[in-house]
């Protein structure tokens, strides 16, 4: 206790100064929360509670500050749920949501079956290999995404790469479709989030002790029990980081399902899209991400629960 | 006064009746193209308490490794109870290991870190409670089993190692350094109740140390390795009162060394740096070899007048260094130009007194039977 009192005792002037300075520094991260996140949301919230017009912008009402005290009262009295009520009565939202955490959930499950076996290699090969490896992971990240995507729409065209592997294989016999099916969405998402799951399970699963192991296997532990005993469990922080890195950004996915996958059923991110870009109504868009947003709060809770309990340990 | 139990002289291996427990037969091990363990023979009876001392880098972890199953040797053999441990997985060898690092599993209590062993024999569940309730009381951290490791002080942590360990009641247990991370005091403590745990269990333990205090309080006998050899093994008397070598006389404790040729006469050292030296005992060499002559700096004494009767070894000096370490204080006398001799004396005189002080001239002489002629 002693210790700080005497730390300011010495150098006053230091201490009129470090406040302020420590006080910016950890107001950084806010201020770009506040400016990137909270005001962006706020505004999207008050579009959701808009009615669509034919006018720039394209929503009423329009907050108007020279109108005075009649024009806040004529802003607020503009606003109205009747878009959140048209999600619940028109099934097509419903459905596009359910196929998005559908199609979420399946494909992460996928991404941790792949994963995992590819970072427990990656984690116990020698050292000096584990860096070209991860290397390796990260490399399609080279490429933008938009180009490998376009090249996963060549490789499972009809007369593609793939099906001509598959008939010169004699696996076929007539060349299956895949693009527009839900194959194609998935082959995309498992492709592209791959070194999403890989990463954070590596780094869990590199961070064992190696005496660990050694102490399950002395006391009487065959192989595969010391897997699921002290492996599993010890890198449980990097699954759980994993899964939710994946899950969040598959459920909003909107580039890989609109160019691999059909329309009929499209994810949410299509309805979005749709909404904003087909149909103009951006209220509708608006409450269609904030009902996103809402559904997508428990797993990041969830996220950040787990990495507080993982920087406590 | 608080009585320490002394070691009693464990004597298993000069009885012609008992053979070895654990059997080590010119065991190698390399790694790459450097040899850790060359050709390595040892045997360890049952009920013994042996160490292994050596500096770092000597290979005796390695040594304990291959006797857990954790590495595989080279050539050689290892056989526990007569039976070759080479096809013996780690898992389904009857030995258990304190890891130096403790090796705790982080996600798991001390009751489940301690009952793990346990759990992969099948043994019943209610024993499982009452084995693990009674190690943990022998290793006196009962009320802690539902903490996990990282809410445990360094010295618990090392009494749950401890207790995992012991649980399954192994044929040989192996300590790797178990005391390294301990503060001088604990460790203190926890030699004494590694010993009397020991007697209690009557289990086999193997140490591996490079602190050689460690190594004399708590072992029967002393395997001192250098370069992946066993370069003697002993009693913690003989290894420090009778080295093989001037390797071992240097390592195990300080060490004056003089080396001169041996005389006509067989018991006499010409032409060292402090003179002709005097020993009792008559070399089985030929006269002229150059031999080294060890004398422990707290067998030596130094004095203001000439001591009477004049000991076998007397010559005088200038002291240049005086370090006082409370119990014993470290006089440096240089007696020649090229031989400065340690002498420790006991601090028994209060007041701060001192034999002598730094510049004055001294007397430094010792018996004859406290000198040790080494030839290697």
């Amino acid at each position: 206790m002693t210790a700080p009192a005497m730390a300011v005792n010495e150098n006053p002037a230091a201490t009129a100064r470090a406040p302020l300075w420590r006080e910016l520094v950890v107001r950084v991260p806010y201020i770009w929360l506040v400016v990137f996140f909270l005001i962006p949301f706020l505004i999207v919230l008050k579009i959701s509670l808009s009615q669509t017009a034919l006018a720039q912008p394209p929503y009423v009402p329009v907050f108007d500050l020279a109108a005075g005290w009649d024009g806040l009262v004529a802003f607020f009295t503009g606003l109205s749920f009747d878009n959140y009520r048209l999600l619940v009565s028109d099934p097509l939202y419903a459905l596009s949501y359910v196929k998005s955490v559908e199609i979420a959930a399946f494909s992460t499950l996928v991404l941790l079956v792949i994963g995992y076996p590819l970072a427990y290699a990656i984690a116990r090969t020698p050292p000096r290999w584990q860096a070209v490896l991860v290397l390796l992971t990260i490399l399609p990240f080279w490429t933008s995404m938009l180009i490998r995507i376009y090249a996963w729409m060549n490789i499972l065209q009809h007369d593609g790469p793939l099906n001509q592997l598959l008939l010169a294989l004699s696996i076929v016999k007539e060349p299956p479709v895949w693009l527009s099916t839900e194959t194609a969405i998935y082959i995309g998402i498992v492709y592209s989030y791959l070194p999403f799951m890989v990463l954070p399970l590596y780094a869990s699963l590199q961070k064992i002790d190696e005496a660990l192991i050694e102490a399950a296997a002395d006391l009487g532990a065959p192989r595969w029990k010391i897997f699921w005993l002290i492996t599993v469990p010890l890198s449980s922080a990097g699954m759980v980081a994993g899964v939710l890195l994946c899950f969040i950004p598959i459920v909003g996915e909107f580039v890989i399902p609109d160019l691999l996958g059909g329309s009929s059923e499209p994810m949410i991110g299509q309805t979005i899209w749709m909404e904003f870009f087909g149909n103009k109504d951006w209220p509708v868009a608006s409450a269609v991400a904030v009902v996103l947003l809402c559904l997508l709060v428990t797993p990041i809770v969830v996220y950040q629960n787990q990495t507080m309990r993982a920087v406590e340990q | 006064m608080h009585s320490v139990d002394t070691k009693q002289a464990f004597a298993p291996v000069t009885e012609p009746s008992s053979r070895p427990l654990l059997r080590i037969e010119s065991l190698t091990k390399r790694f790459g193209r450097s040899t850790v363990i060359d050709q390595l023979s040892l045997d360890i009876y049952e009920g013994e308490f042996f160490a292994l001392l050596g500096p770092s880098g000597c290979g005796k972890t390695t040594l304990l490794r291959l006797i857990a199953g954790f590495e595989r040797p080279n050539a050689g053999r290892i056989l526990l109870d007569e039976v070759d441990l080479a096809s013996v997985p780690a898992y389904r060898r009857p030995v258990n290991m304190m890891f130096q690092s403790y090796a705790l599993f982080p996600h798991l209590n001390v009751q489940a870190n301690v009952a793990f062993g346990l759990k992969q024999e099948g043994v019943a569940r209610r024993e499982i409670a009452y084995r693990v309730a009674h190690i943990l009381s022998l290793v006196k951290l009962d009320g802690l089993a539902k903490r996990r490791p990282h809410e445990l002080s360094g010295g618990q942590r090392q009494r749950v190692a401890l207790a995992r360990s012991l649980v399954k009641r192994p044929r040989v247990l192996l300590l790797d350094e178990p005391m390294a991370a301990l503060d001088k005091k604990l460790r203190r403590e926890t030699q004494a109740e590694l010993i009397a745990l020991q007697r209690e269990l009557k289990l086999t333990f193997i140490i591996v140390t490079h602190d050689q205090s460690e190594a004399m309080t708590v072992a029967d006998r002393i395997g001192v390795m250098n370069q992946g050899v066993l370069v003697q093994v002993g009693p913690a008397p003989e290894i420090y009162e009778q080295p093989k070598s001037r390797w071992v006389a240097d390592f195990v404790g300080d060490v004056n060394l003089f080396e001169g040729r041996l005389g006509e006469d067989r018991r006499s050292v010409e032409g060292t740096a402090a003179g002709s030296l005097h020993t009792t005992v008559k070399l089985d060499a030929t006269p002229g070899a150059t031999v080294s002559v060890a004398v422990r700096p707290e067998k030596i004494r130094i004095s203001r007048e000439p001591p009477l009767p004049a000991p076998a070894n007397c010559t005088t000096g200038k002291v240049v260094e005086v370090s006082y370490l409370g119990d014993a204080s470290i006089y440096k006398v240089r007696v020649a130009e090229s031989c400065v001799i340690k002498a420790a004396l006991a601090n028994v005189g209060g007041g701060g007194y001192r034999v002598a002080a730094i510049g004055e001239e001294v007397w430094v002489s010792f018996p004859a039977d406290a000198a040790i002629v080494l030839t290697q």
